[in-house]
């Protein structure tokens, strides 16, 4: 019985963690892309230059791939907290399943009636109705997170709720709690600066193996499309940077113990904090082995000065035991898993400064009165290979926060291992993880191999833009 | 049971029928692009017909979940862990055919679309099919236990009854979706969805006393609430000769809305067998309750003011798209994106 149990929380996980970085490869994609898509269009409402459209034709058909995985991967993700995890839907139902219901009816009606308008109303609407559009679609992905991200922001910092003396489970006694919670504030900006940095480096990076396999053909729309892509990458990468700060600050305040592991601190340092760079993790006796210290440097981002102590995981730990003993027993395990914090934390950081310092560098090189990109082939191999970057840096991310929550489903409220449905079978689980493992990797697989031939073919013609465009709803078919 | 329990409860059935209503016609239309359709400017058409609605179709399944999640957590938890497997298949089905319509319009070869055909009319077959299963599994009875956890074997789940049932509204997709055919499509195409439902009336007729038959056997519907319950089935009934007398005078908006009724006469069905309860175990001291299953009064009153400010400006949206569209599909003026 104790070995099924154990077994059936670890499916669980693993489906949970396999479902949901594979859905956040496309979540991140369509909402920064959607977002420049948009952009593209605008600036062909406005500049009139037939370039636009074809920009805005061709990477919107990219993201409508990226969408349609997205839309359905996302399914699976509203379905599985019932399915995997029915204690925790009947402990959080009452707070949990109102931004989720909320997400559904203001996001995903807007998302998807606008992109079926968008695809096919290209010669019926005049312009700036079609760009009104797409905008309308961009807005609901976002808003979409919004909702999603403050049913996270309560798993990760419970507001706004009581217990419920006669049930046991969590309660919502302020609807503006919920959505006004401080991780909220600090995860959004994160995850949207974050999502269009990743669309941006994409973007950029497909043009520049277009490029450096044919740098005559379509020069221009590369150029442009590189232009655009890494405008908004540069305001984006500087703003999921400042976004990142402000959020490492709060976790250092509020979850001691997600901060102490994504710096590997297991001693509380001294008055002024060095930050190790790299290091060497003992995590079975909860030791660091050795690093590579700047000093200072910790405290500098903690508390952006040389002074400040940095709360150990050992001491965390001690404080977090005694604090949840008495209710939670002794034998919880509050340690995190400390080495992939760590690591997932310097991946997520130097991505994020690598993608503003080649920002800036490609839009340098690619201004109007240099070829210097077209030259620099090397250029174009980095910012090839940048492109997916993004990837790893965003499920870097959420690794720290998701791990980074362990023990705890609902922080301090409810633990992942009481929160699985206790009447589901280790084979049903079983069967659910490969076939969702075969599916993702089929629509992986599909995604990558049409996202590059639709890049080897390049855009349409500028001749034949009309025709590239579907509208199957002929004028004179209006009759009986 | 409290008045927003009860307006609750509704919502979530209205839902129910609104999902089947729409997105049960392009289930329909997907299981038709093999087998209705002869070539591929045809398939191209159906899918066409479809391809600006049945994302936002499928978003009232979506809200319909989060609806339930919100307004009955332990209902939502229940069904959802005990409909396991049945559910995993949905979700598959649904992941394809939702994939299939985009990566079929990127392919370059017919074996390459042939695929994504099968995939798409595969799946618009199956998740109807399972989702009327699932649904007439659930008003049969299942094994719940003390804390509402349901602990079911195979022939919990698949037994004649849910066989019937998922054949039934399988059957009740395709006929609508053909209907829809006929609305949005000419000629030949037209025609041939006209006379392909023809016989269908016969087999859902006969489908239609069977599972009346079985509602009588398995279920305390008739023990329970007798005189609502032939009703609603008269009304079934009914609106599937209204349906029938429409394809025979070839009225295709009759058609289409009564096929469109029917679905939700059998979600009324299932909702009204159901109330007040929103899971029904074999041992009825252990069926969960809708006054047990919901949400705190609270979150009730917060979903309560979104929802009735937020729907009707969905409303306003998502039927001015079916407007925009409203015009049928010219089979020889559809040609490939690429």
């Amino acid at each position: 019985m104790l070995s099924s149990g154990i077994s059936i929380v670890f499916l669980a996980r693993w489906q949970f963690a396999m479902t949901t970085i594979f859905h956040f490869f496309f979540v991140p994609f369509s909402i920064g892309l959607g977002f420049i898509v948009a952009i593209m269009e605008l600036l062909y409402v406005i500049k009139k230059n037939d370039v636009y459209k074809q920009m805005t034709i061709f990477w919107g058909r990219i993201f409508l791939l990226s969408f349609a995985v997205g839309v359905v991967t996302g399914l699976i993700q509203e379905f599985q907290f019932g399915m995997n995890w029915s204690v925790y839907s009947r402990f959080m139902g009452d707070i949990f399943g109102a931004p989720l219901a909320i997400e559904a009816l203001a996001a995903f009606f807007m998302e998807s009636t606008f992109i079926g308008l968008w695809i096919f109303t290209w010669d019926r609407f005049p312009a700036w109705l079609h760009c009104l559009m797409i905008w309308l679609v961009s807005f609901g992905t976002m808003l979409s997170a919004l909702w999603i991200l403050a049913a996270n922001s309560f798993m990760q910092n419970p507001v706004g709720y009581m217990i419920d003396p006669k049930t046991g489970r969590a309660n919502m006694v302020s609807f503006f709690d919920v959505i006004n919670n401080y991780q909220l504030k600090m995860e959004f900006p994160h995850v949207i600066f974050g999502a269009w940095v990743t669309a941006a480096i994409v973007i950029a990076g497909m043009s520049a193996w277009a490029l450096l396999r044919n740098k005559t053909k379509f020069t221009d729309f590369w150029r442009k499309s590189i232009k655009v892509s890494l405008i908004v990458g540069l305001i984006a990468s500087i703003g999921v940077i400042a976004a990142g700060d402000l959020q490492t600050r709060y976790v250092s305040n509020e979850q001691q113990m997600k901060f102490a592991a994504m710096e590997g601190v297991y001693k509380t340092t001294g008055k002024s904090a060095p930050w190790s760079a790299i290091a060497g993790l003992d995590t079975t006796n909860h030791k660091t082995k050795w690093s590579l210290d700047v000093p200072y440097a910790l405290s500098m981002l903690t508390y952006h000065k040389t002074t400040g102590a940095v709360k150990g995981m050992n001491e965390v730990n001690k404080t977090l035991h005694a604090k949840y003993d008495k209710q939670f027993g002794k034998s919880v395990n509050y340690y995190v898993p400390t080495k992939t914090l760590f690591w997932s934390f310097r991946v997520m950081a130097i991505s994020g400064g690598w993608f503003a310092l080649v920002s800036i560098v490609g839009l340098w090189m690619n201004r109007k009165s240099s070829e210097s990109i077209l030259n620099q082939r090397w250029f174009l191999y980095v910012l090839g290979l940048t492109m997916w970057l993004p990837f790893a840096a965003n499920t870097a991310g959420w690794l720290i926060t998701e791990f980074g929550r362990n023990p705890w489903v609902v922080y301090g409220l409810l633990t992942i291992a009481d929160a699985v449905s206790p009447n589901v079978s280790v084979a049903s689980l079983l069967t659910s993880n490969i076939l969702y493992f075969a599916v993702f990797c089929c629509l992986g697989l599909v995604m990558i191999w049409l996202a590059h031939r639709e890049l080897r073919k390049g855009p349409d013609d500028l001749a034949s833009l009309d025709q590239a465009v579907i509208d199957p709803y002929a004028k004179e078919a209006f009759s009986k | 049971m409290s008045m927003t329990q009860n307006f609750w409860f509704l919502i979530i059935g209205l839902l129910f029928s609104i999902f089947f209503f729409l997105e049960g016609f392009d289930f329909g239309v997907g299981m038709s692009i093999k087998g209705l359709a002869k070539n591929e400017a045809e398939r191209d058409s159906l899918i066409s017909s479809i391809g600006p609605h049945w994302d936002g179709n499928e978003v009232w399944l979506i809200t319909a979940g989060g609806a339930l999640f919100a307004s009955f957590p332990m209902w939502y938890a229940s069904l959802f862990s005990g409909f396991y497997l049945i559910l995993l298949f949905v979700l598959i089905a649904l992941i394809f055919r939702g994939v299939s319509f985009e990566f079929r319009s990127r392919m370059h070869t017919d074996s390459g679309r042939n695929i994504w055909e099968w995939a798409a009319s595969i799946g618009s077959f199956c998740a109807p099919f399972l989702l009327g299963m699932l649904f007439t599994a659930m008003v049969k009875g299942m094994p719940i236990d003390k804390a509402g956890d349901i602990s079911a074997s195979f022939t919990d789940y698949v037994n004649w009854f849910s066989i019937v049932g998922g054949v039934a509204v399988a059957l009740l997709c395709l006929l609508h979706g053909l209907n829809f055919i006929r609305l949005k499509t000419t000629g030949e195409l037209r025609q041939r969805a006209l006379a392909y439902s023809k016989p269908l009336y016969w087999v859902l007729y006969a489908g239609e006393v069977v599972f009346a038959i079985l509602v009588y056997v398995y279920t305390d519907f008739f023990t329970d609430k007798p005189l609502s319950t032939l009703l609603i089935l008269v009304a079934i009934v009914a609106l599937s000769v209204i349906d029938h007398v429409g394809t025979l005078m070839d009225h295709e908006k009759l058609s289409f809305f009564s096929t469109g009724l029917t679905l939700v006469g059998v979600v009324v069905l299932l909702f009204n067998g159901l109330y007040p309860r929103v899971m029904i175990a074999n041992n009825p001291k252990f069926s969960i309750l809708a006054a047990d299953a919901s949400s705190s009064p609270y979150t009730l009153h917060i979903m309560t003011i979104v929802t009735l400010s937020i729907l009707p400006i969905v409303l306003v949206y998502f039927i001015w798209s079916y407007w925009v569209f409203r015009k049928r599909i010219q089979t020889k003026g559809v040609s490939h994106a690429e």
